[in-house]
């Protein structure tokens, strides 16, 4: 996948509900297939489709030893998507910064501008 | 301290910015639709507009250029679509490098209470790979670059 793809990837895996759960959860240590179906109260292929879904997306992996084959968390694309947004928030915190100002400057009454 | 900027990314091809602002939507609105006003804070750190043409009214086009610090142009333009002052106004946008692979289309709205405005930002993606796309531009990527007041770029001459 190219970085865009990924990207893309992960913000489709981040755009369902249940998905953002089971991140939540298992940011809190990893966990089985099983020990995820029992708080969502959803079935279990329901859940396997779920986290096939954000193993796509490089967001989780799962272990391939263990007969239990624990689900957990990866970091990276994690990051790499809120660096997105964070590069994006700071075009429009920086602008809307200069915009406070202006708007400020445009209300002490001698710069008033015309009115359209 | 500025207010806190509100930035989400509904469905699979939008982003939404939202930010409020101590002052009434018409000044907002006058911020948002005269070139003379607009180059007065609209862009990059340390990069300076050197072209900023509107034509507000709905079928009108807009261009923008801006240019970095190493001489690099970066043009944008499209055309309004909705025009309803002082709360709304759409336009589609599209780079010249097309970093967003294809046109979005940008809607503003405007809501004033209490004297004080908020400016909602939606931008519409062609499509999902597209808005993902958005982060390989210099509007994401150049970022890094120090903040620099827009008074000081405007009163520097642009390198030839």
């Amino acid at each position: 996948m190219t970085p865009s793809q990924q990207l893309d990837a992960t913000f489709i895996a981040l755009a369902d509900p249940t998905r953002r759960a089971i991140l939540a959860r298992l940011m809190s240590g990893e966990a089985s297939v099983n020990e995820l179906v029992e708080p969502f109260s959803i079935s279990q292929p329901a859940i396997s489709k779920h986290l096939k879904i954000l193993e796509r997306a490089g967001l989780v992996s799962r272990s391939r030893d263990a007969t239990r084959r624990p689900v957990k968390i990866e970091a990276a694309p994690m990051r790499e998507a809120a660096d997105w947004l964070q590069n994006y928030r700071k075009f429009w915190e920086q602008s809307y910064s200069r915009l406070d100002s202006l708007l400020e400057v445009l209300q002490t009454p001698i710069n008033k501008p015309d009115t359209p | 301290m500025p207010e806190p900027l509100i930035i989400t990314t509904p469905g699979d091809r939008e982003i939404v910015v939202v930010r409020s602002f101590d002052a009434p939507r018409d000044l907002v609105f006058l911020c948002y639709s005269k070139p003379e006003l607009l180059r007065r804070w609209y862009g990059l750190p340390d990069w300076t507009m050197t072209v900023c043409e509107i034509d507000f009214r709905v079928g009108g086009k807009w261009r923008f250029v801006s240019r970095a610090p190493d001489g690099f142009e970066m043009g944008a333009s499209g055309v309004y679509t909705e025009i309803e002052s002082p709360a709304r106004i759409v336009h589609r946008e599209i780079y010249d490098q097309d970093w967003t692979g294809g046109e979005t289309l940008v809607t503003l709205t405007l809501t004033e209470k209490n004297g004080r405005t908020t400016a909602t930002t939606t931008v519409l993606y062609a499509t999902p790979e597209a808005r993902a796309g958005a982060a390989a531009s210099p509007m994401a990527t150049g970022m890094e670059i120090g903040f620099k007041r827009l008074d000081e770029l405007l009163a520097s001459k642009p390198a030839a």
